[in-house]
């Protein structure tokens, strides 16, 4: 039940917000957010005592599809940054203005409901439902409140990812037929079936499916709508796309394709391994030479995604733990760094590195704040990232001779990380002081925002044993 | 079948309203009443119907499974929704309004007899009574040139059709030594094919795709939609188009079934072009129009997918996808013809002035293009599971997901136009509050068709 209501509480109050006409849309969104952390909260709990809980009723039997929900601990992580992420995006935008807020939040909490969805589908049908329902409202969100050039850019990136989608419903639709017996999407008989499938048929069907979730983490060199996309969406909604939207990729690489077509996984892991490095260095060096610090962010995460993936594919149970990790803290990293920037162009007008500085003179708790998160995005030891990355390049020392390698080139992501992010700090925070045009410290919205986010850092730093816990079922099941 | 015989002569009595009545409205009501009623009809026939065996009727002219009832209440049906939303504009093209009504009983009659044929000839029948009116809609604008010429030219390319698929029955007359379908089951088998009978079947392959707008017998769909009046390009585009997809699948999965291996190849090759060249089209369409024009060649061209798959799924795809199909097209026409300007730029604005007609057409937009939860995405799904099941084809099924991403650009367009791009749109009627509710009600139908598809089968 509880797993239903994650879904219901922001779907029905996203429909519901359509219909307030006034400001007192954000008190619903809050309170709706606030509601499906508690639930989440709850269902993280009950899955860090091993309980994996599971709602299941009929829905189109002609199919073999039925409305099924599952959560363990991969889906609670993910459903708890979802829950954590939307409150503070909330929090943080309570006293910015918006056009129509009723059908801006109303989009955003329906967007909720999509990412819910995907995170808790143990059937593969509603799943690809809820992988589609996540991205029209963000399709809306974009185009209509985005920055200049929003039409095309959205466009694009709307059609990359559906190109992406509906390679994966083939894939989809080909394993439900392979099902024994009856039809069935449900996971359990998708991996069944998939196993079963002879080699040659798991490679060209492994490629099938991956090339959706490559374009949404994103992987060199389907990346291509991603800068754009982060660039000229609101914040908000920046938010949404690099801290839950890329982990709808990487969740269902380890969902719906690892345990399904193993063989497959094996045969392109080279591929993938070679693209994700490509893709961690090019991302970094690309951000180095970024003015916009929305547009470095954007490449910063490209990269971060990048080593995941590639750490994802190495088979080692270490390494598993932490993409695990990695998934939520990247999640909170770069929503604090989103909230942050927002709060800068809010005050200065600009994103442009060159005409900011002196930050921590003129706004010194933001500063503070800027610079805690960004140590943590870059990986500082006490910091989530750190044991997040550490147990990510242990587990690059894999099994597969070229690792050593990999493990060297993927390490320059980090170094070239440092470059561009400590760039990043140095020329906002320090140098020469710019007058604000709105003057002002955190809010005490904004700070409570950055509160929930640091103290997270902080904590998953100091002791990150309950999310190791939570996620070690899974990702044990994932390395056999 | 008391639906074909209500069907004839409600389409009497309408001819003969127009002599007693002289208002538009009231003919326009009688009608709408008429079509209620032949509903209530259609339904009396499928639940009168034993449900086990097919009833034949008339010499083994027809015969009716419950399937083909169904099928026949679901096109009454949505000739009804039809007529609710658009009789005003139907009321508007010119002064034949009773005539008008009368020929698309006409057009149900060709209908019923496509759904139920057992007989060549009940074939024959069926697809001219479906045509003749059908070319007389498309020219009822009489003093516009582009009506006539539409007009003229479906009927020339129609006739010429005609005209092949009456070859290819004699042809396979010429083999079989019989009309009937179910004799063609016992006596064409796949190793002793006499090769008439072959050339037979490519005839009527080509007067089929020239029927359902496939490529490369596509040609003249453009033109006769763009240039008909909008209220029935919106009828021939959705309802007479899937009646004959309903006839072509009939007759090739019943009669033709055990001679798939020499015709599936066809219908593979033509099915990839009509996607492609549908698809590919439409991306340069500056009229909404003429965008559906091409957007119902390409639709074709996924319709086309059951008939490739000679299995049972193949049935429930075609029936889910004419009802889908159907629904969000006559939506998305009944939106269009509100306004004065029929280009995407007509468009820009429409959710700000609008917002009911803008979103509404939002949802047919996302139905035609194939998005879950509605009932579009449940057709494109039931018919590629139809040929997934069939195996062998992976090929056709990536190349058909890929043109319906193609297809996304084109649809798409329109709701950038309404919600993401400022105007002022021409509306060239009112929009009652009438028009809204079964605006409201044609959406409803079309997320109920893609969250419970079975509610169709």
């Amino acid at each position: 039940m509880n797993l239903l209501l994650l879904i219901l509480i922001p779907l029905l109050s996203g429909i519901f917000s359509f219909g307030i006409r006034e400001e007192g849309v954000k008190i619903l969104a809050l309170v709706s957010t606030l509601a499906t952390l508690v639930v989440s909260g709850l269902l993280a709990f009950s899955c860090g005592c091993n309980m994996a809980t599971t709602f299941s009723m009929p829905w189109i039997p002609d199919l073999g599809t039925r409305f099924s929900l599952m959560g363990d601990g991969m889906s609670a992580m993910l459903c708890l940054l979802t829950g954590i992420v939307m409150l503070v995006v909330m929090l943080v935008n309570n006293n910015k203005h918006v056009d129509r807020p009723n059908a801006f939040y109303g989009h955003m909490l329906l967007a909720q409901a999509g990412l819910m969805g995907v995170f808790l589908a143990n059937d593969a049908l509603l799943f690809y439902f809820f992988w589609e329902l996540a991205l029209i409202p963000v399709y809306f969100l974009c185009s209509q409140w985005g920055g200049e050039k929003r039409i095309p850019v959205t466009f694009k990136f709307f059609i990359y990812t559906f190109v992406g989608s509906l390679l994966m419903l083939a894939g989809l639709i080909y394993l439900s037929v392979q099902t024994p017996g009856l039809r069935s999407f449900a996971w359990q008989d998708i991996i069944h079936a998939g196993s079963q499938l002879p080699a040659a048929t798991q490679h060209w069907l492994f490629a099938l499916m991956f090339v959706a979730f490559a374009i949404k983490m994103p992987i060199f060199p389907f990346h291509t709508w991603q800068p754009d996309t982060y660039e000229v969406s609101p914040t908000p909604v920046t938010i949404i796309l690099s801290a839950l939207m890329v982990k709808m990729g990487l969740y269902a690489v380890l969902r719906w394709v690892l345990p399904v077509l193993p063989e497959g996984a094996i045969y392109w892991t080279d591929t993938i391994i070679v693209l994700s490095v490509i893709g961690i260095v090019y991302a970094s060096c690309l951000a180095i030479v970024q003015t916009d610090i929305k547009r470095l962010v954007a490449y910063s995460s490209i990269a971060h995604m990048g080593l995941m993936a590639a750490v994802a594919f190495m088979n080692s149970k270490v390494g598993m733990h932490g993409v695990m990790l990695q998934m939520f803290n990247h999640g909170i990293n770069i929503t604090g760094i989103w909230v942050i920037i927002s709060m800068i162009e809010n005050r200065w007008g600009t994103r442009d590195m060159r005409q900011l500085g002196g930050m921590a003179t003129s706004a010194p708790k933001m500063a503070i704040a800027f610079v805690v998160i960004s140590l943590a995005s870059v990986a500082l030891p006490l910091t989530n990232g750190f044991v997040g990355e550490f147990m990510m390049f242990n587990g690059l020392f894999g099994t597969s001779s070229c690792s050593h390698i990999v493990m060297v080139i993927a390490g320059l992501g980090v170094i070239l990380g440092a470059v561009y992010t400590l760039n990043m700090i140095q020329k906002t925070t320090y140098g020469e002081v710019v007058a604000m045009n709105i003057k002002g410290d955190l809010a005490f919205n904004e700070f409570a925002g950055l509160f929930i986010i640091i103290g997270i850092i902080i904590f998953l730093g100091v002791y990150p044993q309950p999310m190791l816990d939570l996620t070690s079922a899974v990702s044990s099941m994932l390395i056999k | 079948m008391k639906a074909l015989i209500a069907a004839t002569v409600f389409g009497v009595i309408m001819m003969f309203s127009g002599i007693v009545m002289h208002n538009r409205k009231s003919i326009a009501t009688l009608a709408v009443a008429l079509f209620a009623v032949l509903t209530g009809i259609s339904v009396w026939d499928l639940i009168s119907a034993p449900c086990d065996a097919p009833q034949l009727l008339f010499n083994n002219m027809l015969r009716l499974e419950n399937l083909s009832l169904w099928f026949c209440v679901l096109m009454t049906a949505a000739t009804l929704l039809y007529v609710m939303l658009l009789h005003k504009e139907i009321e508007n093209v010119g002064s034949h309004v009773a005539e008008y009504f009368a020929l698309i009983f006409f057009i149900l009659t060709g209908i019923y007899l496509l759904a139920t044929f057992n007989n060549m000839l009940m074939l024959f029948i069926g697809i001219e009574i479906l045509s003749i009116p059908q070319y007389i809609l498309a020219g009822s604008d009489k003093y516009n040139l582009k009506s006539s010429e539409a007009s003229l030219k479906y009927f020339l390319m129609g006739a010429f059709s005609t005209g092949i698929m009456l070859m290819g029955i004699t042809l396979v007359y010429g083999a079989a030594h019989s009309f009937n379908i179910m004799d063609f089951v016992s006596m064409l088998h796949s190793e002793s094919l006499n090769p008439m009978a072959l050339a037979g079947i490519l005839f009527i392959i080509m007067a089929f795709s020239f029927k359902v707008s496939a490529a490369p017998m596509h040609m003249w769909t453009p033109d006769v939609y763009d240039g008909a009046p909008t209220p029935f390009t919106a009828f021939m585009a959705t309802i007479g188009k899937a009646a004959a997809f309903f006839a072509f699948l009939r007759l090739f999965h019943v009669a033709f079934a055990n001679l798939s291996s020499h015709w599936t190849t066809i219908i593979a090759i033509i099915t990839a072009a009509t996607l492609f060249i549908g698809n590919i089209t439409a991306v340069f369409q500056q009229s909404v129009k003429r965008m559906l024009a091409y957007s119902s060649i390409a639709q074709a061209g996924f319709m086309l997918f059951a008939v490739l798959a000679v299995n049972a799924a193949a049935w429930h795809g075609i029936i889910i996808y004419a009802a889908a199909y159907s629904v969000a097209t006559i939506g998305l026409f009944s939106v269009l013809v509100k306004l004065k300007d029929y280009t995407y730029d007509g468009f820009n604005g429409l959710a700000k002035k609008e917002p009911m007609l803008a979103f509404s057409a939002a949802i047919f937009v996302f139905s035609l293009a194939g998005i879950p939860l509605t009932g579009g995405f449940m057709a494109k799904y039931y018919v590629l599971l139809a040929v997934m099941q069939q195996g062998h084809q992976m090929w056709l099924i990536i190349f058909a997901l890929l043109m319906a991403a193609v297809s996304v650009y084109y649809y798409f367009r329109v709701i950038a136009a309404m919600y993401f791009k400022a105007g002022d749109p021409q509306i060239a009627s009112p929009v009652t509050l009438g028009d809204k509710l079964l605006l409201g009600l044609t959406c409803l139908i079309v997320l109920l068709l893609g969250i419970a598809p079975q509610l169709v089968m």
